[in-house]
């Protein structure tokens, strides 16, 4: 099987539109999870035992079922229930929701780490609840969490290709659509992962300067 | 409604297909993480190279590209595989490489004493790895073990897309036939729910068994 540089020429440009919504999907993604796993990492706080609990269960359970099948029930179940998403926004929501749970868990273990003495302290100077998060809890929580957040991203980015199977037009979605028009595969799919590993590889290493960055004094 | 056990019969199928190719890409990820994760540690750097070029390779890029890779070009290479050989191939490989840093990891956790009290008592290069290291170095791997266990049967789902009739590929045989699109995608989420639980559990009694007798601390 040979490589053919025309033919890699000529299908270039259909996967730079699926790259431009690759990174859409992966930046909308981390978005949403960003801001459902802080929901979901406040409501397992929850003093409230039913609420933390079944949180608790709901968590387990997305973790434990595959993103594929988690997007397959979004697409189409929710336009039963009479919403009507785009493949991208279902998708983005499915992405959102399966590492929101992941990063819950990044937040919970961030604000764990703040020792007791913290919140002990900011009470004795009485601190309100707010300047008690804003100026002493929050700045110490979060440096430590944003190498691990960032690994969450990169293996969301290394997921989108999910949503392929919920006709969202990203990279691997053109990459197969030419090689069934082709019916050529050794250079979409080659193509595919170069790209995937061209972005991952350079933020591997980008994240293990981060890690260190962050790692900061021992707590 | 009647009809429900004939599908859920076929759904049942399916789960078979999927534990199956748990069970073998479980057990080919164990090998190729045991050997990448050595060779990482290795003295020869041939060895290091090769088994971290294997490892950023393959989690540089997700299952799904690797599975498609496998699928659709390898053939061209003169190597044609089933969609089950190329499915637990890609699932195998895939969590190896995460495996084999959990294995690397482990080993270099243990304190450096140990190294040095088998210096001490002359033990040979096999019998410190075989008495002494691994013994302890299986404990801090396994729970990290069952989270990527549990990783690579959420991976299976991606097979459906390669023709495999696994869980997900049954759903939605059901979902074509009966235009019912909740009952076929709740149920399998459930069963792929139970089947994590099951990994999950069989594991941490896997953890006290192992533990037992031993003094490690835990990291």
């Amino acid at each position: 099987m040979d490589w053919n540089w025309g033919f890699v020429q000529q299908i270039l440009p259909t996967l730079a539109q699926g790259v431009v919504v690759t990174i859409q999907a992966t930046l909308l993604g981390s978005a949403v999870a960003m801001v459902l796993g802080l929901i979901m990492a406040i409501l397992r706080r929850s003093q409230n035992r039913a609420v933390s609990g079944t949180v608790g269960w709901l968590l387990e359970f997305v973790r434990g079922t595959p993103l594929l099948v988690q997007l397959y029930f979004l697409f189409y179940i929710l336009p039963d229930l009479g919403v009507v998403l785009s493949p991208l926004v279902a998708g983005v929501i499915g992405l959102g929701l399966h590492y929101g749970t992941y990063t819950s868990e990044v937040y919970r273990a961030g604000i764990d780490n703040v020792s007791r003495g913290q919140w002990e302290a900011a009470k004795a100077v009485n601190l309100t609840i707010r300047q008690t998060w804003l100026n002493v809890i929050l700045p110490q929580a979060v440096p430590p969490m944003i190498p691990a957040l960032a690994n969450y991203f990169l293996a969301m980015f290394k997921e989108t290709p999910l949503l392929s199977a919920i006709t969202v037009l990203e990279l691997m979605n053109q990459a197969r659509s030419v090689a069934n028009f082709n019916y050529r595969y050794l250079e979409p799919m080659t193509l595919v992962g170069v790209f995937f590993l061209a972005i991952s590889v350079p933020a591997v290493i980008g994240l293990r300067y981060v890690e260190k960055r962050f790692r900061g004094p021992a707590q | 409604m009647s009809d429900w056990s004939g599908y859920l019969s076929l759904i049942l199928d399916g789960a078979v297909v999927t534990i199956e190719l748990t069970v073998m890409g479980c057990a080919l990820a164990l090998v190729a993480a045991f050997v990448a994760g050595l060779g990482r540690l290795s003295r020869q750097w041939p060895l290091r190279a090769l088994a971290t070029a294997y490892i950023e390779f393959f989690r540089g890029t997700s299952i799904f590209v690797q599975l498609f890779w496998a699928y659709f070009v390898l053939p061209l290479f003169g190597l044609p595989l089933s969609p089950l050989q190329a499915g637990v191939l890609a699932l195998g490989l895939n969590v190896g490489a995460y495996g084999a840093e959990v294995v690397r990891g482990a080993i270099l956790a243990l304190p450096k004493e140990q190294y040095e009290a088998c210096t001490a008592l002359n033990l040979s290069h096999f019998q410190r790895m075989r008495y002494v290291i691994l013994p302890q170095a299986l404990v801090l791997m396994l729970p990290t073990f069952g989270n990527n266990a549990i990783e690579l049967l959420k991976g299976t789902a991606v097979v459906s897309l390669i023709s495999l009739s696994d869980m997900t590929f049954q759903a939605q045989v059901v979902r074509a036939q009966t235009g019912s699109t909740a009952m076929p995608f709740l149920t399998i989420l459930v069963l792929y729910f139970a089947i994590a639980l099951v990994l999950s559990f069989s594991i941490r009694g896997l953890e006290r068994k192992l533990s037992a007798g031993l003094d490690v601390t835990k990291a």
